[in-house]
Formats: structure tokens, sequence, C-alpha cells
């Protein structure tokens, strides 16, 4: 019965990597931090107050949702954002929302006219 | 759960909050401003769901409300878009119906069908309302909005939204 199938028009391949990816406040920040300049990953490291093997791990999980994009140049490993799947992301719950969020307008009007009708009936019953 | 219930019930700019709960779940808030006995009513009885379950901004009809809203009884929705060739059809069974406070019901027209909680919790003549929605699978829920069953219209929204999340960046 709420099956959305036939009404949220989007898909995508897999969101699992990613909602896991930003369910963390270090790599919600190292997010943000991309979003503003490429950084390395010792620049993040320090950043953030954490190893170099610390920061590195937080990394593989933002590149394996596809959310950050590595590149090694020299010796020096440089991070910028892989936008694609997070546009993807926030597009699918938001369509998820827009329709529940539509739904639900007119569920407003439904209770208001149950509310109004109920006050109207009382008002009956008491003369 | 319940400091989140709280921190919902502050007005936002967005009423209807959607939180990916893991890979399966999905949760829906909103509160309504109602008793939570008129609330579970417009959810329990056909002729009003047939008001509300379908935005008119989708621009499908209904065709067909059934509604046994008891432990075991069977519901049956029928829609039709103008741009689809046949009527679609949602059906399921309800599990668990407390009267005001709780739905639970499966949906079986797939094998990747959800089960879905309602709980209806009033507070001050207000009414919050989750939707809880459990997937057999990760894929099932990914797969909530398979392309094939797109509408241009939809698709020419989602676009927008891209070009405004990119402008963001």
């Amino acid at each position: 019965m709420l099956k959305l199938n036939y009404m949220v028009q989007y898909v995508s391949a897999s969101f699992d990597a990613s909602f896991a990816a930003i369910s963390d406040a270090t790599r919600r920040g190292v997010l943000e931090q991309l979003g503003r300049a490429d950084a390395s990953i010792s620049a993040l490291a320090e950043k953030f107050h954490m190893t170099l093997t610390g920061m590195k791990k937080h990394v593989a999980v933002l590149e394996q949702a596809g959310l950050v994009a590595t590149e090694k140049i020299g010796r020096v490993r440089t991070c910028r954002l892989g936008f694609r799947r997070l546009e993807e992301e926030a597009a699918w719950i938001e369509r998820y929302r827009e329709i529940w969020d539509a739904r639900f307008d007119e569920l407003d009007r439904v209770v208001e006219d149950l509310k109004r009708q109920e006050k109207t009936d009382g008002r009956k019953n008491r003369k | 759960m319940d400091a989140r219930t709280e921190s919902d019930s502050t007005p936002t700019s967005s009423r209807t909050s959607v939180e990916r709960k893991s890979g399966r779940e999905i949760i829906v808030r909103r509160t309504f401003d109602g008793p939570a006995r008129l609330v579970f009513e417009a959810w329990t009885k056909p002729e009003l769901l047939k008001r509300w379950w379908v935005p008119k901004s989708m621009g499908m009809s209904f065709l067909a409300c059934e509604a046994d809203v008891r432990a075991g009884g069977k519901y049956r929705f029928e829609f039709l878009h103008p741009s689809a060739p046949t009527p679609v059809a949602f059906f399921g069974k309800y599990l668990e119906v407390v009267p005001h406070s709780r739905l639970v019901w499966t949906n079986e027209e797939s094998d990747d069908g959800a089960v879905t909680t309602v709980t209806f919790e009033e507070k001050n003549g207000k009414t919050l309302l989750v939707v809880h929605e459990v997937y057999p699978s990760k894929e099932a829920l990914d797969a909530n909005g398979g392309m094939e069953n797109a509408m241009p219209e939809t698709f020419s929204q989602l676009d927008e939204l891209l070009v405004d999340l990119r402008s963001r960046v």
C-alpha cells in the first residue's frame, strides 16, 4: 500500500555505502572541507587532529561510496569530492520526501475537515 | 527516538522529514494539527484515504480503494495514470490494528514489498505520525524508484533539483 516504486522516480545502484559513509561526523566534515578545496590526506589528518592511518580509513570509506575521488601525484594523495553520488543520494531522499509531503498536505486538509465536522456535530448534539 | 520526537515537533521549514535508517529501512515523520483518533480515521476509512493518498499533483486517479482494517484484513488500491496503459494495483494485508495508535501492514504485489508500521502519537491535541517501512533487502528499497516506472514529469523535476544542488556546491 505504501509502495512508492510507482511514485518515486529515481534509481541508483546502491545507496548503502553512501548512507554509511555520511553517518559519521568526521566524514561529513571531510566532505564539507573538500567542498571548499581539494586536500591531501595528510592535510585532512592534520585538520581533523587525526593520525594519517585514521584519516586514510575515513577517506577509503568515502571513496568506496563514490563520494570522494583520490589521485596520487608523486608521493601525495589528493582528495576531491566525487559529486555525482552525493547528488543522487540527496535527490533520492528529496523525491521521497516530496511525495510524502504532498500526500500529507492533502491529509492535513482531511484532518481539518474532520475536526470541523466534529465541532458541528458536537454543537448539534448539545441542542 | 523519544528525543528525536521532541525536536521534530518544533516547526521547521519542511514539515515532513525522511530518514533512511539503514539499507532496508526508511522513516517518514510529520505532525498533524488534530487528535490521533481523527488522523487514524483518515488512514483507515477508504473514502477518506482516497482523498489524500494520491496527491493531486501526481495526476493519478483512484479506481478502487478497499481496506478491511483489522488484523488479517486485506486492502487493495488501484490507480490509473494517464500515461500508463493499465491500472496499477497495490495490495496486502493488515497485521496489526490498534485503534488510534498503530497500524502494521504488508505489501504483497511483489517479493520486494515492505512491511509498514504507522504510529500515531497524540500530544496537546496534535499528532506525531511516524511511518516506518522495512524492506526485505537493501536492493528492494534502492529499487523503490525503478526507472521503468518513471514518469517524464517527475524526471524534469529531478533535473531541476540536480541543477539546484549543483549550483549550491
